[in-house]
């Protein structure tokens, strides 16, 4: 039979165009977004709006403040939490590869990225907002935190959503340093933990500080733990036992109330939330790509 | 024998239950160069990472029986310290990619959290690229990173990393074989300056390697010592039929 050439190279040619017009159209959703949010945001935008809190309802002006402030204590909290404990599982788990806790905590961490955001949050909610006294007949050991929603209780949300990705990111790290490194370290009598801190992590540390950012830029616009957690406030606090705003959660707040001002408050913030997440991940790229050790 | 340094008697080791040292027994004298050869598989790297204890780092490796730096059970002492005493330069190149070329060289003292002073640790590293054979080459960028020397260059880096411990003895693990020949020259050149402070006992693949740097050469197969002998000796007149047989290339 002779072979329909004309035909075949018609078929590829069609094909070809579908992928590349699929590859195309996956960029428009992004592209519109950022272009509604920008142009309804970046007018809202100037130094009053973020440094003032928001106005009362009839008043014109106000501002984020508090949420900005609100999320960056928060987020600072999670960090100080998740950074430390994901850092070192990360390490156990690259290092220890194959061992039954390895295996076990890895299926744990997997499990735990899996968990929906809002399931995090009512359990926190339930741990450290709700009142609870544990009777011990001689003392009573009281949850110092509950009570009142609270920053910590957000930061506490948060850093449990944060700590699957700085693992997975650092474990994959440090994978992918040769044992020939270690191998050199060991051979000049460097003890185990020195290696460890001088060696293998300063030679992953691109890696594990883009997964660190990439963990932030996650978390930053996480808004369901947030509801029962940190809640929200229209004041500037930082009083981290008390309500505390976050920029998610002002969102949420104003972009459901019937007010054309608030509204425009919400495309304001939006457009604040979207740059953090934009720089976090251009500041990622470029960390990944200048700090790269060359092995 | 009074002038020996590194001596095993009985000693195996394992990985897992494979028995891959079988009752070593050997005394190896100071400042010499001795080379260790056999066909893969045969035991001589894992009994070369026994003597400075990296052996061990393998999980599930385990080893038995008396091996001796003087005459201390290397054994028995700190792995920490053996390791001071006995370097090592690997089969890659393996410089610290975060370190200058400078730092690796006192990266010994620098990641073990010893305090040198200043002038000495300058001191330090003249003396130790020179005596590697690479002060000339680097003098004047000892503030770039080690990774960007060629391979022959990064290797020299790693001798000169392991002499700055000022170690008694150095173990080499095939140290040619990622190296192209001018390198691997320059390399073996280095071995018969080093043994005038140094005892250097060297795994090599490579009989011609083996015969053109050592004084003695010790012969392993399948996990035995089968023989070990002055080179010349050994090149020219094997007692063991084995020996002969892999000398004269009828197994590999």
């Amino acid at each position: 039979m002779e072979p329909r050439i004309g035909l075949r190279n018609t078929k590829s040619n069609i094909f070809k165009g579908v992928i590349v017009f699929f590859a195309f159209v996956i960029t428009l959703p992004l592209i519109i977004v950022l272009l509604y949010i920008i142009k309804q945001g970046v007018t809202q935008v100037n130094w009053h709006f973020l440094t003032h809190v928001p106005a009362p309802v009839g008043e014109t002006g106000g501002g984020i403040a508090n949420a900005l402030v609100g999320s960056i204590i928060i987020i600072a909290m999670s960090s100080i939490v998740a950074i430390p404990i994901g850092m070192l599982a990360g390490i156990y788990l690259s290092e220890n590869p194959g061992t039954k806790l390895a295996y076990y905590s890895g299926l744990c961490v997997d499990i735990l990225q899996g968990v929906p955001s809002i399931v995090v949050g009512i359990v926190v909610y339930f741990w450290v907002v709700k009142p609870w006294v544990i009777d011990l007949g001689v003392v009573h050991i009281k949850n110092p935190f509950g009570g009142s929603f609270s920053a910590v209780s957000g930061s506490i949300a948060l850093a449990i959503m944060m700590m699957p990705i700085v693992i997975r990111s650092t474990e994959q790290t440090l994978r992918l340093l040769p044992p020939s490194l270690k191998e050199a370290a060991l051979s000049l009598g460097v003890p185990y933990h020195r290696v460890i801190i001088k060696v293998i992590i300063p030679c992953g540390f691109s890696g594990i500080l883009s997964g660190i950012m990439l963990s932030i830029a996650r978390i930053i616009g996480e808004t369901a733990p947030l509801l029962f957690t940190a809640f929200g406030s229209p004041f500037l606090s930082y009083a981290i036992g008390k309500p505390m705003e976050s920029l998610p959660h002002l969102i949420y707040t104003y972009a459901t109330s019937p007010y054309d001002d608030w509204h425009n408050l919400a495309w304001g913030a939006s457009f604040i939330l979207l740059m953090f997440v934009l720089i976090l991940n251009i500041v990622t790229k470029v960390i990944t790509r200048k700090w790269k050790i060359q092995l | 024998m009074e002038n020996t340094i590194v001596s095993a008697s009985k000693f195996n080791a394992w990985f897992g239950d494979n028995h891959v040292v079988k009752d070593v027994s050997i005394g190896i004298e100071k400042n010499q160069v001795i080379a260790v050869m056999g066909p893969s598989g045969c035991g001589k790297t894992t009994f070369l990472r026994c003597i400075n204890r990296m052996h061990e780092l393998i999980p599930g490796a385990t080893a038995k029986g008396s091996l001796k730096l003087y005459n201390d059970e290397v054994y028995t002492m700190n792995p920490i310290y053996v390791r001071y005493k006995i370097g090592m330069v690997f089969q890659r190149p393996n410089p610290f990619p975060n370190l200058s070329i400078y730092d690796n060289v006192i990266a010994g003292y620098k990641l073990n959290g010893l305090k040198v002073a200043k002038a000495d640790q300058d001191n330090i590293v003249e003396k130790s690229l020179t005596s590697a054979a690479l002060w000339k080459e680097v003098k004047d960028s000892l503030h770039k990173k080690g990774t960007f020397l060629s391979g022959g260059q990064q290797q020299r880096l790693c001798i000169a990393r392991a002499i700055a411990m000022e170690p008694e003895v150095i173990l080499f693990d095939e140290p040619t074989s990622a190296l192209d020949p001018i390198s691997t020259s320059s390399v073996e050149q280095l071995f018969h300056e080093l043994k005038a402070n140094y005892t250097l006992i060297i795994v090599t693949h490579n009989m011609q390697q083996a015969a053109r740097v050592s004084d003695k050469t010790a012969f392993f197969y399948m996990g035995e010592l089968v023989e070990f002998d002055d080179t010349k000796q050994m090149f020219t007149a094997p007692s063991d039929v084995r020996t002969q047989n892999y000398i004269t290339g009828r197994f590999s």
